[in-house]
């Protein structure tokens, strides 16, 4: 298959399998570039919200901690997991499959790794989240002060580097990389 | 057409590797998953998280998502009245992407899974390629219904001014998260191919 070309299902027309051009290098240019932005994302505040003497910050952590506190277990661990742990997995993953690729290495169980990653990948609501701080934001944007921070601009960004990283990535070229290094 | 079950091969669910089938269990070679020709018993199990999806649902929509306690008073609301809140003060737009997301998305899916189930239990061999495609449409679409539940997540952090209005997770919250969560694997469940297997049986006749 020629580099940018793609191949598509006989029966429902879907898309098979494509071959974007230096997949393995852009894939590992933006996984790193999503690592940085995950770790700013969720260290900073994403929003501030309040009168001038009393005003309340949140980065997600916090926000599933208060969840926690009202009892709301299953909400709170739910939320967790799809909007900190499974992203943060992720990018976990990704670096494990495309950096040893990268420097022609090999590591053990990248095949169950690359498993792991497609399946972690459906559930890791990054997008889902950003558009989540944008409807809070109106909703709130009348009651009281509400001042975005950076954080806000690290999960917009991080949305865009992770929906990126997906769509380059192909396992096909990837396991044919593998392959080429036995 | 000469398919891949045809010549005894099956291809991987995870890596897509082709595997040649001969004896009961297959194991990828590649990435060591389990081959199966058709994901094993697809119909019952999605039919199983589906249902239980459906009714969960039911609490996520009539018991409130969020509570709000301000000046003295308690207020909870479902997400039905969320929504009409923002339509009557004239939001419409907010009011638009909440509808979409938190009632649209999830009855729509409910509605689509079901009638992919039926028609493929009935093997209908009505319009196969737009069945397909409902099934790409239910798989796109599922975890946006996730936005309500990270807006509520939001408001509870914050909207914390003590005895003006402070914000609470209500009791349908959980529910509508599992409402996400089990017609996400519903339609996880389900194979797609068993839309297609109708169709090639009737061509064999």
């Amino acid at each position: 298959m020629a580099p940018g070309a793609s191949a598509r299902c006989a029966r429902c027309n879907s898309l098979l399998c494509r071959n974007p051009p230096n997949s393995i290098e852009r894939c590992l240019a933006l996984t790193v570039s999503s690592l940085f932005l995950f770790i700013v994302a969720n260290s900073y505040a994403f929003l501030r919200f309040g009168t001038p003497g009393n005003m309340r910050t949140t980065t997600l952590v916090t926000g599933v901690v208060s969840l926690w506190e009202e009892s709301q277990y299953l909400l709170a661990g739910l939320i967790m997991m799809v909007g900190v742990i499974m992203p943060g997995f992720l990018i976990v993953l990704g670096l494990y499959v495309l950096l040893p690729l990268y420097l022609r290495r090999r590591v053990p169980d990248v095949g169950d790794v690359i498993r792991l990653l497609l399946h972690v990948r459906e559930w890791a609501m990054v997008e889902v989240f950003v558009v989540g701080i944008l409807v809070a934001y109106v909703k709130l944007a009348n009651m009281a002060e509400l001042v975005p921070g950076v954080s806000a601009y690290a999960f917009a960004l991080l949305m865009i580097t992770q929906a990126w990283t997906n769509g380059s990535l192909e396992p096909r070229v990837v396991w044919r990389r593998l392959a080429a290094l036995s | 057409m000469l398919t891949a079950r045809d010549a005894g091969l099956a291809v991987c669910h995870d890596c897509g590797q082709l595997v040649r089938l001969a004896g009961d269990h297959h194991h990828c070679p590649r990435c060591h998953a389990i081959v199966h020709l058709r994901r094993p018993n697809s119909i019952a199990r999605s039919w199983a998280l589906l249902i239980a999806a459906a009714i969960c649902y039911i609490p996520a929509n009539l018991l409130p998502v969020t509570v709000v306690d301000a000046l003295g008073k308690t207020q909870g609301d479902t997400i039905m009245s969320g929504v009409l809140y923002f339509l009557h003060h004239g939001d419409w737009p907010l009011a638009l992407v909440i509808f979409t997301a938190s009632i649209a998305v999830p009855i729509s899916k409910i509605a689509m899974l079901m009638y992919l189930l039926v028609s493929s239990q009935r093997r209908s061999v009505w319009r196969p390629v737009d069945r397909t495609r409902v099934y790409r449409i239910v798989e796109l679409i599922g975890r946006w219904s996730m936005l309500d539940m990270f807006v509520v997540t939001i408001l509870v952090a914050l909207v914390q001014l003590g005895f003006f209005a402070t914000m609470h997770a209500g009791a349908g919250a959980p529910y509508f998260g599992a409402v996400v969560v089990l017609t996400m694997l519903a339609a996880q469940q389900f194979d797609p191919r068993l839309i297609w297997d109708a169709v090639e049986a009737r061509d064999d006749r």
